[in-house]
């Protein structure tokens, strides 16, 4: 995987593109650290669910969040590292073929939040092709900003689970989630219109 | 999972008469409006597995890992949907971080059947070993948990365990011993 075309772009950037196109009150899971803060950063909705932990789990979670609504698009956003936790979740999403689930990868090689050491799959492995491998023919990498907004509007419409792998530079997130488990699940629920406010 | 010298003992898995232990636990799953019910397999739970995916109420299906069931169900719950993840005691032995980074502190009503293994006839020494770990992990996090030893008192434990768990927003851990269900004998 040393011969990438792929451009480098920024996670705070795509994450802001990606929050400017929902209009239909879409569902966005963010994984943990960065990823997160990005999306926090991107502007705090309340359809937004943020991770405090339980690496790896971005999809699951989002998963389960589309299998209760199928009438909702829901959007995941993973880090390369978090999902190689739990590379067993693409064969089950694959399997269940949600039409309404896009997982949004951004992939920098590092743990960044840790000391930017480089993942077992940095140089190595594809994402793109993992998930293929898994089931997910709808997998793909976005060449640049502009492929990627045209590959979430194709998802946006899609009937089948679709996979964006986006190659992201090593900078920090941008924000900081406010880390309050309690507020963050209930606003998430008033946001997909399971409870009311008391 | 199974390996093949291993069988279940006669008592488990047969028939699949509503007053059978996974036929209780079914009806009572269904009674409280739990449709989605993701596992990863083991031989005491196969008849009531293949029971849950025979009936259409119930979205049921494999996970790679036990972890990955608690975060669907998760997710599904903050949907609007409830759901309770079947594993065998070695598999909650993977749970502790996701218990303690998702579910407790964020208040979700977990639901899990763990198959007790590791007890009462056991024959693979590091099955005996990991089920020393469950109730101590259990117990660290508060967490409601109960050990189901008699047919009689199955339906009540489970229908009950489900409603607190749901009010209170926790989780609760029902924990299937071998005395209800016949738990997995080594046979040859």
């Amino acid at each position: 995987m040393n011969t990438r075309n792929t451009k480098v772009m920024n996670r705070f950037d795509v994450t802001s593109r990606l929050i400017a196109k929902l209009k239909h009150e879409e569902a966005v899971i963010g994984g943990i650290g960065n990823t997160n803060f990005d999306l926090w950063a991107a502007g705090h909705r309340p359809q937004n669910f943020y991770m405090l932990g339980s690496m790896g789990l971005a999809f699951p979670i989002a998963l389960g969040v589309a299998l209760a609504q199928p009438d909702r698009r829901v959007f995941a956003l993973e880090g390369d590292g978090s999902l190689l936790m739990q590379l067993g979740a693409l064969s089950t999403i694959a399997s269940l073929r949600p039409k309404n689930l896009v997982m949004i990868v951004m992939d920098n090689g590092i743990y960044q939040i840790t000391g930017a050491q480089p993942t077992p799959a940095a140089s190595v492995a594809d994402i793109v092709a993992i998930a293929t491998g898994c089931g997910l023919s709808n997998s793909a990498w976005a060449a640049d900003e502009e492929d990627f907004e045209r590959l979430v509007d194709a998802a946006m419409s899609a009937a089948e689970p679709h996979l964006i792998a986006v190659r992201i530079d090593d900078k920090p997130g941008v924000g900081t989630t406010r880390r309050d488990p309690v507020q963050i699940r209930e606003r998430f629920m008033h946001g997909l219109g399971v409870r009311e406010p008391l | 999972m199974a390996i093949a010298e291993q069988r279940t003992s006669p008592q488990a898995g047969q028939g699949s008469s509503d007053r059978s232990w996974h036929g209780i636990v079914l009806q009572t799953l269904k009674r409280n409006e739990i449709s989605l019910v993701p596992y990863v397999p083991d031989r005491v739970l196969t008849p009531l597995i293949k029971n849950l995916h025979a009936d259409p109420f119930f979205t049921t299906f494999a996970t790679a890992r036990e972890e990955e069931a608690v975060g669907i169900v998760s997710g599904a719950w903050m949907g609007g949907r409830r759901g309770a993840v079947l594993m065998q005691t070695s598999g909650f032995a993977t749970l502790a971080n996701v218990l303690a980074s998702l579910a407790v502190p964020y208040q979700i009503p977990l639901i899990m059947f763990v198959s007790e293994r590791g007890t009462l006839g056991e024959f693979n020494y590091g099955q005996s070993l990991v089920c020393r770990t469950m109730r101590p992990v259990l117990d660290s996090l508060a967490l409601e948990h109960h050990t189901i030893t008699r047919l009689d008192e199955l339906e009540f434990i489970v229908d009950r365990s489900i409603k607190q768990a749901v009010t209170t927003q926790a989780p609760v851990a029902l924990i299937l011993n071998p005395l209800l269900t016949g738990g997995k004998v080594f046979d040859k």
